[in-house]
């Protein structure tokens, strides 16, 4: 194979880089994999590490990451605990360590854990073309994201969640880690003990993280008492097209999903 | 197929190499350096096998570009030995019979040495959770644990008698 490894010196540069056929190794857990394979083994690959990329910023209430921010680095971080069992739910230690949090937006299924809590919490991804960086709110990005893979993304932000608001749960085979076979990631904001602006997240469930839009509705203006739980339970899987893959089949993820939500509403 | 020159700490010891581009660090340390220790499994980060430490945090060399690694403190398992004597992990190991074929065992020594670098009393929970991302496919993982727990106690008693 014929590699050749370009450090960017400058975020807007990169997009013509990529234009080129070049293509962004951040952690490299998936990009690096595929090169050991001889999948797009020739040409040059993209390095991010001088860009700046990798600083966390918590302002009042709005998170920034840089893409290049790592799964481990957000684990460390006591400003963000409510992100720790995400960030504690991809991979072992050594994948922590490298997969960032750029990469995980472009994960395919059944991978994209972060991108489904991202997708949660409503987050905004600022990507950069070359001439200027533009913002995205995450759903649009995901709508667009095979187009955005000649893009940099340089950042990803979102405003913290009321304590207690967000929850996640990961099915697994494999105990304490492993790809998942469902996937579910909730903001469950209450105004007088009711749902208001509910926002659910699935992972696995489609080629990229969704919305649960009907289970949302269902949970609308309600407090989460058993009644309410069945109902977004019995619609959880409207929405979704979930894939066979070597951890579960589509059949069995449809047949899950709506039971790790019960479990997870009534937490 | 180009060459680029790339310098770390190995082991303690300085290491300035022409590597070609885009290789693995896995590659130049057993194509290359002749540490065959670090094992070649995957290719893919799902054994393991590979597991080395990076600024003093476990990594996979099978999927780390050697060319990332310039500046940065590499241990393998070789570096874990001083003098001639073993690391309380190694020692540990052979003990508690944590080893059949030892494939994995490099790996599984350096991502436990990474969880004691930080946590001198690590739980069984903080155990299993080091070594998550290391298949081991003869000894099982029990006395694995059971080894990683056995060394963290000898290295607290250590400390304790140095302090
Ligand atoms: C053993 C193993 C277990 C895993 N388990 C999980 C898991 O449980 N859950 C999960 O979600 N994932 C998992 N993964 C997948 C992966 O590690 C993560 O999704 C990770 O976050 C990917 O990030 P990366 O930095 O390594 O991406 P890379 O491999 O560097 O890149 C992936 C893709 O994204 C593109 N890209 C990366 N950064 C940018 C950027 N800033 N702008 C534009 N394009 C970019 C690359 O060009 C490439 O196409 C696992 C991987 C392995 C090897
Ligand atoms: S060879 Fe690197 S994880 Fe398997
Ligand atoms: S000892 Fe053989 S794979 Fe672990």
């Amino acid at each position: 194979m014929s590699v050749m490894l370009e450090a960017a010196r400058q975020i807007r540069l990169v997009p013509a880089l990529q234009a080129k056929g070049a293509m962004i190794v951040a952690g490299g857990t998936l990009a690096v994999a595929e090169l050991n394979y001889g999948q797009g083994a020739d040409g040059t690959l993209i390095i991010l590490d001088r860009l700046g990329l990798d600083r966390i910023a918590v302002v009042g209430k709005k998170a920034t990451f840089g893409a290049m921010v790592t799964m481990a680095e957000i684990a460390r971080d006591r400003r963000l605990k409510f992100l720790h069992p995400v960030c504690n739910s991809i991979g072992g230690p050594a994948v922590r360590a490298m997969a960032t949090i750029g990469g995980n937006l472009f994960a395919p299924a059944p991978y994209g854990d972060m991108a489904a809590s991202l997708l949660a919490l409503d987050a905004e991804i600022t990507i950069h073309d070359g001439k200027s960086a533009k913002k995205y709110p995450i759903e649009v990005f995901f709508r667009q994201r095979k187009k955005l893979e000649r893009c940099l993304v340089v950042s990803v932000s979102f405003t913290l969640p009321a304590s207690g608001s967000f929850r996640y749960s990961k099915a697994v085979r494999r105990k304490p880690v492993s790809a998942s076979v469902v996937t579910i990631a909730a903001l469950l904001p209450r105004r007088g003990g009711k749902v208001v602006g509910a926002r659910i997240a699935l992972g696995a469930m489609g080629s990229h993280a969704i919305r649960a839009y009907k289970a949302e509705a269902a949970l609308e203006g309600r407090s989460l008492d058993s009644a309410t739980i069945a109902a977004a339970a019995a619609q959880i899987a409207e929405d979704a097209s979930p894939a066979d893959d070597a951890y579960a089949s589509a059949w069995y993820r449809r047949q899950v999903v709506p039971i790790h939500l019960a479990r997870l509403l009534a937490a | 197929m180009t060459k680029v020159a790339v310098q770390f700490t190995l082991n303690d010891e300085e290491q300035n190499e022409f590597v070609d581009s885009g290789s693995t660090l896995l590659a130049v340390l057993r194509g290359k350096l002749g540490l065959y220790s670090t094992k070649a499994g995957c290719h893919q980060g799902s054994c393991g096998a590979c597991t080395v430490i990076i600024d003093g945090e476990p990594r996979l060399s099978c999927l780390t570009l050697a060319q990332r690694c310039t500046g940065r403190m590499i241990t393998t398992i070789e570096g874990l030995t001083r003098d001639g004597a073993l690391h309380p992990l190694q020692q540990a190991f052979m003990e508690g019979f944590a080893a059949q074929c030892g494939f994995c065992t490099p790996g599984m020594i350096l991502a436990a040495k990474s969880l004691l670098d930080r946590n001198q009393s690590p739980s069984r929970d903080d155990v299993i959770d080091a070594i998550s991302g290391n298949i081991c496919r003869c000894t099982g993982y029990e006395p694995i644990i059971a080894a990683v727990l056995a060394a963290a106690e000898q290295m607290r008693a250590e400390m304790k008698k140095s302090a």
